[in-house]
């Protein structure tokens, strides 16, 4: 429960109502008065009650995390949220039988849910997050995937003296690959165009 | 499914009440047409559409179990 509409005689009142329907405090609620309403003549006649609208603040980690729960249910899959944050970095963890519909190919669907999260989370200019959405140790597995594909890759653009050119990939799963290669003193990497586009090119 | 997409849009927009979601279901799709405020506009379309494209992801893989082409048309 979030948000309430009450009423009372006076605001005040309706306020009152409205916080115990909540449980919670007048600091930590967002208050719209809908209608005043009026004593009326002896307070019998024509009196209406003040009515009120009482929303409970959450912090964006809070409101991101409602966002996600709301959409994945909608989209017709149950999953459990694990939230940590560290420092700037929110982590949302998913667990659930048909997680396969949120990941997605390539982890696209996924990607798609982490930026429209980092949307929610950011949204205040008052703060700054990073958002990172993981499914069933997904990210785990994509890093694994990646580092041997960094590999294989600068294998042939050694063998063939060419360079290699990755399929187009978020800003984050780039730098992946770049990692996976800064030690390797035989090839060089770049990221080359513009996003989305944007990919990785392997120099030998 | 409209429940879905207004989901989606509903924090992303300053004008969340006007929020209009319309379905059109023909023999092989359904088009699910979205308007928002004049303002709200850019905010859910994004730099180079990259807002409309999450938002289209997550609806067609929601929609990926139904028979029907899903599309969504954004203004």
């Amino acid at each position: 429960m979030r948000q309430i509409t009450a009423s009372g005689q006076t605001i005040e009142e309706a306020v009152q109502s409205a916080l115990r329907q909540l449980n919670t405090t007048k600091d930590q609620v967002t208050v719209d008065v809908i209608d005043e309403g009026k004593k009326g003549l002896f307070g019998v006649f024509g009196s209406k009650q003040a009515i009120v609208k009482v929303t409970k603040n959450m912090n964006p980690i809070q409101q991101a995390e409602a966002y996600l729960k709301n959409v994945t249910t909608k989209m017709g899959v149950e999953v459990e949220i694990k939230t940590t944050v560290h420092n700037q970095e929110i982590v949302f963890e998913l667990v659930g039988e048909k997680i396969a519909i949120l990941i997605g190919k390539r982890g696209q669907t996924l990607n798609a849910l982490q930026y429209l999260l980092h949307l929610v989370v950011n949204k205040k200019k008052d703060h700054f997050y990073t958002v990172v959405l993981d499914a069933e140790g997904y990210r785990k597995r994509r890093k694994e995937t990646l580092y041997s594909l960094a590999e294989r890759l600068a294998e042939k653009a050694i063998r063939t003296r060419r360079e290699v050119s990755l399929e187009p990939m978020p800003s984050f799963e780039r730098k992946i690959i770049h990692t996976a290669l800064q030690d390797n003193n035989r090839v060089e990497t770049y990221s080359d165009g513009i996003d989305p586009n944007r990919h990785v090119v392997i120099k030998p | 499914m409209k429940a879905l997409i207004e989901t989606i849009v509903t924090p992303l927009v300053d004008f969340p009440d006007e929020i209009v979601v319309t379905e059109k279901e023909e023999e092989h799709k359904i088009t699910y047409h979205l308007t928002v405020n004049q303002t709200d506009v850019g905010k859910v379309i994004g730099k180079n559409g990259r807002i409309a494209k999450a938002i289209r992801t997550i609806v067609y893989a929601a929609g990926s179990d139904s028979k029907k082409r899903i599309y969504l048309d954004i203004m």
